[in-house]
């Protein structure tokens, strides 16, 4: 297949970038989108060119590592898969291909294709655990039954990777998907009760201070998570929101 | 209380109970406007009962017009924020792929509205308070018929009334719905709420625009 | 004992652990306070390490590659956790436990090591479940088990296809407790370039900010190392892209033992190289191996017409089929350990039976399960006389309710649909479970420099059971590294802060800066990418599933030589101060051209077959793996003298006191 990239290159953070036109050619179905790329690199290599950067790492779709606008939509056309797990053969010979980085005031880019997802750190770390220590000796793990619905649904929002794609779907670059599936998962559980009004506070105060945009409900997020993290979640947030803020 | 409105989940419930509040008020209108076309003279007597009640005039009114500036502030202001928060935008994107027009262009259907809500002031809110408080007339608790089913005569004003109405069938269908999502309701009533409210946007904007029509169709002759 | 002291205590094995506990030093707490520990890694062994140290009131700095550590590799696991609860009252114990790992590791582990790990595994789940992760439950609400290769009982608890994932989250959780209150500092996208040793103790490393290429120095008390596995030495791999022995081979380089470095586990069930673009190998779960049957054409002439696409596998009938693992191990059959299943496969494809364009792959056949379910299926839902149709039907929704996300990822793929054609599989590089020597406190040969998870040797032997790499690294770093590690530092508790402005310091990021110097002034004709593969090629065919004595001198000699190569022509585009991925790759793949050498040195002095470590020459003739106990029951550690080749050998003899060394039969 030959096929016409056009490529998000910037140099760095402050840097102005640009979009650059690329034409491949030789490149097989078989392959995966990331692994195109690689080829891609190979050959801008091998003429002295630098390589256009984009993060990844797993290529299982499992780590939230790699994070590519194709064609206007978060890891690509098709559905309920990472990047990585994209592969050519949802393309076709003579197509072009719009490659950019996830556009979010909260995620700057730091080079290319990459951009710094660090906000989502932040978010959980404002309040995304339940304080139990390590170093101490907790109860027996099940001396307290959880309802497997209740355990399902916990887990169902835990499977979200942190990839972003969510905030770069959605028109407002909100990350309420993001927040809410880490609340929810705690919220679900017995032991996430007892920190439960302080952690939705503190969780969506810093989702605020990151500057991420505010939920308009288009759904956007939920057709392309890769986990198909639920909306759902985002209404648990919001109850468990104003019950704490209420009861604070 | 304050801290609230400064957090991005409370913007979305002030948004939803100010748009809830606001259809609350469609149905009423709805219900008296179709009165127009079915008994003139309850529709005289409903009219006034609004025009001159203190409660409705000096309590609900005032209550209605900040729902309304509310709701469209805070719109602004989120859509503000919204265009901020991406920074730089796509150079492609795909809107379409993963999310209904409607849910995507609350700003434009609303600012649609917003014209609207003017010239329909312009015609009846300004209309009552010359004629109550600059002209000072006395009460005539029948000319209110008369004078809806005039200003439906001019037929820009009628084609502009119904395509308004479209918009605003429009923006409730996404937002009548949306507006339980957004405090939180989200459970095994949720398709029938969906439902619902997705009838409720088709069916009352085209009574009004219904009304409209119907007047435009019907002049009254003398 | 030499030079190689293990530090086991003393005492029956079932009560070593708490006997060393009550008896090494500790700090105080308001010590706790003055003392800094940096680690490296940020995965299972890492996460909770870090976590658990800021808890008790050390200063921890954390390193990772990633974006976050939420992102290690770790997260890839997808089929469980072991722990000896005995919840569904089995049979299951520590001891068995422990048993089934040391003899699942072909006995070339260290027994006081695994029966610790046993011990720690139940505190493993109490910790995980007060953490929130969701792991499966029953409807009673109880926590769900289920059973993996090569063991008798349900010990695996499990979170879905994702309990790497829910692990890690839990450990970075507890992770970012510590860094919200100020207890670790988290330094992401930062790479481990140097250990640095002040008076022959670990004090520090040098890092480089991979954003912005700057060199920094940090220093510490002591540095932990839990940097995982080195398998993308194989170019070809289960593992993250990123993935790499950089801290390790520093460490190695500076003084700490590399221990085992050819036990490498070879997982059987992935999905097969489709081409040269091929940039890594996806991992199906090995619970496939409960319902699917393997097999290669019984006649040579089919396969072949199979490769040329000129015959369907689906046309062969029963009695063409080679069910080679069932027709070799009867007792066991599919469901053979790992090393073995992958050993057979290749045995097949090498004699010219395999099924795909590069004859490199075998079939995983779920037909027989489909219509076995289907069958079942109809008779508890009443149907007395259902066709063929209808029975594949009801079985192919049983199978999609059991593996389905499975079957849809082969799908993305290979673009085949599993429940019409048999999937096609070959072993891939999985996990490495040889690593840096260390103590029965986790200490390598350096003092103060610490090594756990799968960076480390210590308690998977020569093989690796499922589900036992998560637990080992929780173990090391939520239950053992953590108080082990007080015994070195409280020796430390009047030291102070450790300052940076050192020669130490100087040389180490000189010696930095002069290798990236060296990477990037290289005369510039292949890409870094270039000779990772050529390498992965030698490794692949000479250090692979199966090795001989001849292969392995010619892998030494042709790293060697490559290695040179690539210093001499390796292509770095970019900047030094900057982000550079290729310089990213160098950095690792320079490592991965030693450590090869010395991994084909490991292989070749170990005369012997056991494990993932198959050497030709040693098998019986049935072609099983043929141990030698009187000789090699031992660990081979080395240590670094100047160049991979010139690495010399100390050997740590294993003693099994609590268990019968047996051959492994699985027929």
């Amino acid at each position: 297949m030959k096929i016409y990239l056009k490529i998000w290159r910037q140099k760095n953070a402050e840097a102005k970038g640009s979009m650059v036109e690329y034409t491949l050619e030789g490149v097989e179905s078989d392959m995966s989108f990331l692994e195109m790329l690689d080829v891609l690199n190979e050959e801008l290599i091998s003429k002295g060119e630098e390589p256009v950067e984009f993060d990844h790492d797993c290529r299982e779709g499992i780590c939230g590592t790699c994070s590519l606008m194709i064609n206007g939509r978060p890891h690509g056309p098709d559905s309920r898969i990472t990047v990585c797990q994209l592969h050519m053969r949802s393309f076709n010979d003579g197509d072009s291909i719009v490659i950019e980085p996830w556009r979010a005031k909260a995620f700057p880019v730091i080079k290319d294709l990459i951009v710094d997802r660090t906000a989502f750190d932040r978010i959980q770390q404002a309040g995304g655990y339940i304080s139990v220590n390590t170093s101490g000796r907790p109860v027996d793990a099940n001396a307290i039954p959880i309802e497997k619905d209740a355990a399902d649904a916990s887990f169902n929002a835990a499977t979200c990777i942190g990839c972003g794609a969510c905030v770069a779907a959605c028109k407002n670059a909100s990350a309420m998907l993001f927040t809410s599936a880490k609340v929810s998962q705690f919220a679900l559980l017995p032991q996430g009760q007892v920190e439960a009004a302080d952690r939705v506070l503190n969780m969506v105060r810093q989702m605020d201070l990151e500057g991420f945009g505010n939920c308009t409900n288009t759904g956007a997020c939920e057709i392309e998570c890769p986990k198909g993290i639920s909306l759902e979640n985002i209404a648990r947030m919001n109850r468990e929101y104003l019950a704490a803020s209420v009861k604070g | 209380m304050s801290g609230l409105i400064k957090s991005s989940l409370a913007r979305k419930v002030v948004m939803a109970l100010s748009g809830l509040f606001l259809v609350i008020f469609l149905v009423l209108h709805v219900s008296i406007n179709l009165a127009s076309v079915i008994s003139p003279d309850f529709f005289n007597e409903a009219s006034h009962f609004m025009g001159y009640n203190p409660i409705v005039q000096y309590a609900m009114q005032p209550i209605l017009i900040i729902g309304v500036i509310v709701h469209f502030v805070m719109g602004f202001v989120l859509e503000a924020q919204n265009r901020a928060a991406r920074g730089i935008s796509y150079v492609k994107y795909q809107g379409s792929a993963n999310a209904p027009w409607v849910s995507r262009n609350m700003i434009y259907s609303g600012l649609v509205i917003l014209a609207f809500l003017g010239l329909h002031f312009y015609d009846f809110w300004v209309h009552e308070m010359a004629y109550k408080y600059i002209e000072v007339n006395p009460e005539d608790p029948t000319r209110y018929y008369a004078e809806t089913v005039e200003k439906f005569a001019p037929f820009w004003r009628t084609i502009i009334y119904v395509i308004s109405f479209g918009l605003l069938g429009l923006h409730l269908w996404h937002g009548f719905q949306s507006s339980f999502q957004s405090m939180g309701v989200n459970n095994k009533f949720t398709p029938a709420i969906k439902t619902f409210t997705k009838v409720f946007a088709v069916v009352v904007p085209l009574a009004f625009a219904f009304i409209a029509l119907y007047h435009h169709l019907n002049p009254i002759t003398h | 004992m030499g030079i190689l002291d293990s530090k086991i205590p003393s005492g029956p094995l079932a009560d070593k652990w708490t006997k060393h506990k009550n008896e090494i030093d500790l700090v105080n707490p308001a010590n706790k306070r003055n003392i800094d520990v940096i680690v490296v890694g940020t995965g299972l062994a890492g996460g909770s390490a870090a976590a658990t140290l800021a808890e008790l009131g050390y200063n921890v700095k954390t390193f990772c590659y990633q974006d976050s550590p939420r992102r290690a590799h770790s997260i890839a696991a997808q089929g469980g956790v072991n722990a000896a609860k005995n919840y569904q009252g089995d049979g299951d114990s520590v001891y068995r436990l422990f048993y089934d790992t040391v003899k699942g590791g072909d006995y070339r582990s260290r027994e006081a090591n695994v029966h610790r790990l046993a011990e720690v595994s139940t505190n493993i789940i109490d910790q995980c479940v007060a953490q929130g992760v969701p792991f499966a439950r029953e409807y009673g609400g109880l926590l769900d088990n289920r059973s993996f290769g090569g063991v008798l009982v349900s010990r695996t608890f499990y979170a879905k296809g994702q309990t790497g994932q829910q692990l890690l989250l839990g450990a970075y959780a507890a992770m970012n407790r510590q860094i919200q209150r100020g207890k670790i500092k988290s330094y992401t996208r930062h790479e481990m370039l140097d250990l640095v040793l002040v008076d022959g103790k670990a004090r520090g490393i040098i890092a480089r900010n991979l954003v912005t290429g700057e060199i920094e120095r940090h220093s510490a008390h002591a540095v932990v190392l839990a940097t995982g596995g080195y398998g993308n030495l194989f170019f070809l791999s289960t593992y993250c892209m990123g993935a790499n022995v950089m801290a390790a081979w520093k460490a190695h380089k500076r003084g700490a033992f590399f221990a085992n470095p050819c036990f490498t586990q070879i997982h059987p069930t992935c999905i097969p190289v489709s081409g040269d673009h091929q940039s890594k190998l996806t991992l199906m779960s090995e619970s496939l191996r409960n319902d699917g049957r393997i097999w290669v054409p019984k006649k040579i002439e089919d396969a072949q017409a199979i490769r040329e696409g000129k015959l369907k596998p689906t046309e062969l009938v029963e009695e063409d089929r080679d069910y080679y693992l069932e027709r070799r191990y009867p007792a066991f059959g599919n469901l053979v350990p790992r090393d073995v299943a992958s050993r057979a496969a290749k045995e097949r494809c090498d004699a010219g039976y395999g099924v795909n364009k590069t004859g490199e792959a075998v079939y995983l056949d779920f037909d027989a399960a489909i219509m076995r379910y289907g069958r079942e299926k109809a008779l508890t839902s009443g149907m007395k006389n259902p066709d063929d149709t209808t029975v594949r039907k009801l079985g192919e929704e049983v199978v999609e309710a059991k593996y389905g996300n499975l079957f849809q990822m082969y799908e993305k793929i290979v673009d085949q649909n599993p429940y019409k054609t048999p999937m096609m599989i070959y072993p891939a590089v999985h996990y490495t479970m040889g690593g840096l020597w260390v103590d029965y406190n986790l200490m390598t040969t350096i003092p103060g420099c610490y090594a756990a998870g799968e960076a480390n040797f210590s308690d998977h032997g020569a093989n690796r059971l499922g589900a036992s790499a998560l637990m080992q690294g929780l173990a090391d770093g939520y239950f053992v590294l953590p108080y082990t590690i007080g015994d070195y530092l409280s020796d430390d508790i009047r030291t102070g802060p450790i300052s940076t402005e050192t020669p130490e310091f100087d040389e180490a990021e000189k010696n930095v800066r002069e290798r990236i110097e060296k990477l990037m002034s290289a005369s510039g004709k292949h890409s870094v990418d270039y000779y990772h593969k050529k390498l992965g090629k030698i490794m692949w065919n000479k250090c692979g599933m199966a090795r001989n004595a001849k292969e392995l001198n010619e892998a030494m000699a042709e790293i060697a030589a490559l290695r040179e190569d690539f210093w001499a022509n390796v292509k770095v585009t970019g900047e030094p101060n900057a982000k550079n991925q290729e310089l990213e790759k160098a950095g690792r793949v320079a490592d991965f051209l030693e450590l090869g050498e010395l991994f084909a040195m490991d292989a070749f002095d170990r005369n012997e077959s056991c494990g993932g470590h198959f050497r030709e020459e040693y098998q019986t003739p049935e072609g099983e793996a043929l141990r030698d106990d009187k000789n090699y029951t031992y660990v081979s550690a080395w240590e670094y003298k100047g160049d991979p080749s010139k690495a010399k050998l100390h050997k740590e003899e294993l003693v099994y006191e609590n268990i019968e060394v047996k051959t492994r039969s699985y027929k």
